[in-house]
């Protein structure tokens, strides 16, 4: 039989029990919303995760730091690679890094003690510089005020807490100017590698106030109360904890960095770009591993939410056995005449086969439906709970297209594999005693 | 036992051909051992008692059932040794099948039920509403298209079936008791109605009955079975006049 015929049949046939074979479809579609829904909370809290962290900046970032031989070998060196030898962390490296295939930029970890003055009064705090990427971080997202206008900004950004000291209203602070100490690096003329220290003072406009305390990149920015735009951090020339470590070691008059962080174009890039830096003769390493381990976390997490929601698909398919046995039994005397007019074993296997299939797929496309309103829900429910709470809203149950597309697709097998059994008792009824059936 | 006209050619022989069934520890010999030729173009009524084996072997000839031992030649091929689905096609393309209970699928409207074997056939759908109309105008049904079965009289269904049975231009149509639940002047007009098609349309008819007046009046050759076996078969005279008119 052709295609369109087997399916007009089909659909005919199912639309004679039409209570029994709608009872049986609902129960299949309950079978896939439950998987759907099950599925699609895995799935959005997957999404809640990693899009939290990725944009936290912890697993597209490699964490590039100076490394040191123990054991008495050759010193770290300046220059071109040396397959993996000891290198120094300087400028030259920086540079190099920033020329690294798909690496988005390079930046150096600068934080420092400082005396804020603020209305006359002193304030010791920690100064860290900020990239102008980690705007992107989601930490300075909902913060008072704006994120720093250029990389060579004089502005400032005030953590809360340390805001609360300047002034009980937080919120005026925007705007006024306060003023940083600091002690400036300037290397000694005679090569030694020794500085000395020049007490500095700086200006700097207060643009913005964030809640949080803003990490972008491993190794982070937690520390810092005051933010600086990174450019400005780096121009202060600020004596930090490496500088004393290089004076001690005598090494070069070139400053050297204590780490670097490497911002990569995507987290799949991290693996190859932690590989060339290491090659390139610095200790290099990244959160990757921990996504990876995220990734097999979800994947568990949606196996078994998978097999719970199984175990309501297996009843439904149970239903779709016992709907087509009993449509056997009711048109055994049909399955006769259709024999007897010409129909194969295959034609009428093929028939069954098809209403199980039309009521899997008519199920599936039910199931998607409602396990997609089950997902609107939860998103719902849990909206209303955090917004009572005054947190952000969140998405913790997503549909994405290939879900929709697999559920389909199960609920048609599954249904398929129900009628096998039906099928095949239809197909070898003989037709002289099924013509004989009243 | 077996005579067969020499001008026509067979258009079906069975040689030895026997079916028996076990029931419990008992073998029923539903058909024992027949051999019968019958020539395309004839009307062969098989007659005989309740019981007596004569729906058996027309299923037999059908491709319903399968022989115990014995060959049925039909249409060139040794049904005993056909595959399911040769036999299913054969079935489909070689033979029509009436019903003394007409068999139409109740769901299904007058065209649908006729529309049915040219499904099976796979004959395109721009062909299939031709035939489905030629056929039931030959059972002078085209009025009654949309009705379902349940709409209409014994005689109209087992005209529908009669439709059925020829949309697929069989060679032989069997039928099965085609009168067995109608009134005589229906079952009569049935008759004249396959007659009719007999002779426009040359195919062979085998029909079981058990009413002896009516295989006399209308068929060409009468074979009489009892407990399986073919008892004896002459020919007949026939339709008379003024019958098939």
């Amino acid at each position: 039989m052709k295609l369109r015929d087997l399916t007009e049949l089909a659909v005919r046939n199912l639309r004679e029990a039409k209570f029994r074979n709608s009872l049986t479809t609902l129960g299949v579609a309950v079978g896939v919303a439950s998987l759907v829904a099950m599925l699609s909370l895995g799935v959005g809290l997957q999404q809640l995760a990693t899009s939290r962290l990725t944009k936290s900046g912890l697993f597209d970032t490699v964490f590039v730091t100076p490394k040191f031989n123990m054991r008495g070998g050759p010193q770290a060196q300046s220059g071109s690679p040396q397959n993996g030898e000891p290198r120094l962390l300087d400028e030259e490296a920086r540079q190099e890094l920033t020329k690294l295939p798909n690496v988005i930029e390079v930046f150096p970890q600068i934080r420092f003690p400082t005396e804020v003055r603020f209305d006359e009064k002193p304030y010791p705090t920690v100064v860290a510089g900020m990239p102008q990427s980690s705007q992107q971080s989601g930490s300075f997202d909902g913060m008072v005020g704006a994120f720093f206008s250029s990389e060579s900004a004089d502005e400032a950004i005030l953590q809360i807490e340390f805001a609360k000291e300047l002034s009980k209203d937080t919120n005026s602070l925007v705007g006024k100017t306060l003023s940083i100490r600091y002690a400036e690096r300037q290397s000694l003329a005679d090569g030694s590698g020794g500085f000395s220290i020049i007490p500095k003072e700086k200006q700097l406009k207060i643009i913005g106030i964030v809640e949080t305390e803003p990490a972008s990149g491993f190794g982070g920015f937690g520390n810092g109360r005051l933010l600086i735009p990174l450019g400005v951090a780096e121009s202060l020339r600020a004596t930090q904890v490496n500088d004393l470590r290089d004076a001690v070691r005598g090494g070069p008059a070139k400053p050297t960095y204590s780490s670097l962080t490497v911002r990569a174009k995507s987290t799949s890039n991290v693996d190859a770009i932690e590989d060339v830096i290491k090659k390139m003769g610095f200790g290099a390493f990244s959160l990757l591993d921990a996504s990876k381990s995220l990734k097999i976390f979800f994947g568990v997490f949606d196996l078994i939410l998978g097999l719970f929601a199984s175990l309501a698909l297996a009843v439904a398919t149970l239903g779709i056995v016992n709907t087509l046995v009993m449509a056997i039994l009711e048109r055994r005397r049909e399955i006769g005449v259709l024999k007897a007019l010409g129909a194969s074993d295959g034609d009428v296997k093929t028939l069954f086969f098809f209403e199980a299939g039309v009521m899997g797929f008519l199920g599936g496309i039910g199931g998607v439906i409602f396990g997609w309103l089950i997902g609107r829900g939860l998103n719902l429910a849990t909206n209303i709970y955090l917004k009572g709470r005054d947190l952000p809203s969140i998405e913790i149950s997503s549909v994405p297209v290939w879900l929709v597309f697999i559920a389909i697709a199960f609920s048609v097998v599954i249904s398929l594999v129900a009628g096998l059994y039906p099928a095949s008792r239809a197909s070898k009824l003989n037709p002289v005693e099924a013509l004989r059936y009243e | 036992m077996t005579t067969t006209p020499a001008s026509t050619q067979n258009a079906i022989q069975l040689d030895h051909v026997s079916r028996y069934y076990t029931l419990g520890t008992t073998s029923i010999r539903a058909v024992d051992d027949v051999s019968l030729s019958i020539g395309s173009g004839e009307f062969v009524a098989l007659l005989g008692s309740s019981g007596s084996g004569k729906s058996t072997l027309l299923n037999l000839m059908a491709g319903l059932d399968r022989p115990t031992s014995g060959a049925i030649h039909a249409d060139g091929k040794n049904l005993a040794d056909l595959s399911s689905l040769e036999l299913a096609r054969y079935r489909r393309n070689t033979i029509g099948m009436v019903f003394q209970s007409f068999n139409l699928l109740p769901r299904m409207t007058l065209a649908e039920n006729v529309e049915l074997p040219l499904r099976l056939a796979e004959v395109d759908h721009d062909e299939r509403d031709a035939r489905v109309a030629d056929a039931l105008q030959r059972v002078k049904l085209d009025k009654r298209t949309q009705h379902r079965p349940s709409e209409l009289s014994g005689g109209e269904q087992q005209r529908t079936a009669i439709a059925r049975a020829l949309v697929n231009r069989p060679k032989i149509l069997f039928a099965d008791e085609p009168t067995g639940n109608l009134d005589s002047v229906t079952g009569e007009t049935i008759l004249n109605l396959l007659l009719e098609i007999k002779s426009s349309l040359g195919m062979t008819i085998i029909m079981v009955t058990h009413e002896r007046p009516l295989a006399e009046k209308y068929a060409t050759r009468l074979a009489v079975m009892g407990d399986g076996k073919l008892l004896s078969e002459s020919a007949n005279d026939g339709p008379q006049s003024g019958v098939g008119q």
